[in-house]
């Protein structure tokens, strides 16, 4: 869509696919407790060891919100660039491949995925996809994730 | 305003009341939320490779790392049992009268900390707007090797 | 603690997920963007937050969808998983503040609710898939989303 008029540049393109720095995140019992904590979960999975171990998990677990957030790596590195002076968070689709321990290291890398442009009520509107792939220690790929973020 | 021995009577019969002990697992993950939120670049609490190199061997906590003592490790249910001596006593209003830490030795990342805490002391005195009592809690950190690694003296004023 | 296990058979198309009550709070935010690492000043500050043309700070729309997966996690079980987990975010929701140190201000509290839309057997698992969102407290569904999950099949056990 290279329409006259398109406010998505050349240089914005060249951006697509273009990977951007990897994060580590050790996924520590105490930062699952904080999450556990900020959404107010007190599911057993997520803090209770001797619970845990007895589950199918065989040990503490994240629960799904731990990933495709910055403390994840989500969207770090990636040169989203925008005429628009305001930014929202427009939507997330998380896929998840494997259950997320406790003593994991995740890495993640992210890159934009696609640019969309819209006309809106309040005039245009840019939409950038970032897709974010977290890998474990194993080089196991545990969950991919797609968030679109909207300018106006 | 009630007689004052009495009442100190009841809080020195609470001098040594202790807490269960309260395991904590020092992370990196923490270490390095906290030196963040405090501005501390300091890369002995976030560079992995950095603090390897280092005499310490690994990651070590910033003094502050503990936060403030007695929101842990049961402090709070053992004011609570305190706080009802000190209403008694005409001094339910407490303030936070500041920590005194000590350090031993080097808290690293990896470390398994059992703390216990205790009401410790208390002594009184007369201010301006009446009598005051300050209390002094006290937690210690034992490491998972059974060596004392830090003591924290909480004081609170009632009034 | 341990729940009932729910089954692959327990469910059909247009079963309700067990709805899950949530409040949000100024408090939560700033647990969650200490959790999550986002630091955005769009969630705590009131200037900032009118420069990004809305009234006050709002909820993290990361923090609803996190109460989507604790939705679903609630409901699936130990024995289920969750696979797939998407949202949108179509309505601002502001949260209440704090009347002491632990309990909010009399306000809102928001739903998460969702129906299960279909349901079916894949590589051998036990799919089923949901409508999911959270709803404010005038029913307005603020974050509407989808959800997979596997659930255990009660037949495979014997």
């Amino acid at each position: 869509m290279a329409q006259q008029g398109s406010i998505i540049t050349d240089e914005m393109k060249k951006q697509i696919g273009v990977k951007g720095v990897p994060t580590v995140l050790e996924v520590e019992k105490g930062l699952i407790r904080m999450m556990a904590e900020a959404l107010d979960d007190p599911n057993p999975l997520w803090q209770d060891e001797e619970y845990a171990e007895k589950s199918k998990y065989g040990g503490i677990i994240a629960p799904p919100a731990l990933l495709c957030c910055a403390r994840a790596g989500t969207g770090r590195g990636v040169q989203m660039k925008s005429p628009f002076p305001r930014a929202l968070a427009g939507g997330d689709e998380v896929e998840y491949l494997k259950p997320l321990k406790a003593g994991d290291v995740i890495t993640s890398v992210s890159h934009i995925a696609e640019y969309n442009e819209r006309e809106g009520k309040r005039g245009p509107m840019l939409f950038t996809t970032i897709e974010t792939t977290y890998k474990n220690q194993r080089d196991e790929v545990v969950a991919i994730s797609r968030s679109t973020f909207i300018s106006y | 305003m009630t007689e004052g021995s009495a009442i100190t009577d009841e809080l020195r019969s609470m001098i040594g009341m202790a807490t269960e002990p309260v395991i904590m697992e020092v992370e990196r993950g923490a270490i390095r939320r906290y030196a963040d939120a405090i501005g501390d670049p300091n890369p002995l609490f976030s560079d992995v490779e950095y603090a390897r190199n280092s005499r310490y061997g690994e990651v070590i906590c910033p003094p502050g790392f503990f936060g403030w003592p007695l929101k842990r490790g049961g402090m709070m249910e053992l004011l609570g049992t305190i706080g009802g001596a000190l209403f008694r006593a005409g001094v339910p209003r407490i303030l936070d009268g500041g920590v005194d830490y000590e350090f031993f030795l080097p808290i690293r990342a990896g470390d398994i900390l059992t703390s216990h805490g205790k009401f410790a002391d208390f002594r009184e005195r007369e201010g301006r707007t009446g009598k005051m009592l300050f209390i002094t809690m006290e937690t210690t950190y034992l490491n998972q090797n059974g060596d004392l690694v830090a003591k924290a003296r909480s004081t609170l004023i009632a009034l | 603690m341990a729940k009932k296990q729910l089954y692959y058979e327990d469910v059909e198309v247009g079963t309700e997920v067990t709805p899950l009550a949530k409040v949000a709070t100024t408090q939560m935010l700033v647990k969650w963007a200490g959790g999550s690492g986002d630091f955005n000043p769009l969630h705590f500050e009131d200037s900032f937050a009118a420069s990004q043309g809305v009234d006050s700070p709002i909820v993290h729309g990361a923090l609803k969808r996190a109460w989507l997966g604790h939705l679903m996690t609630d409901w699936i079980g130990d024995g289920g998983f969750l696979k797939k987990l998407a949202c949108q975010y179509r309505g601002m929701d502001y949260p209440r503040k704090m009347k002491t140190i632990t309990d909010p201000q009399e306000g809102e509290t928001w739903w998460c609710r969702g129906t299960v839309t279909k349901k079916y057997v894949e590589d051998d698992q036990h799919i089923v898939e949901c409508d999911i969102w959270v709803e404010n407290a005038k029913g307005e569904k603020t974050t509407p989303g989808s959800a997979t999950v596997v659930l255990p099949f009660k037949k495979a056990k014997s």
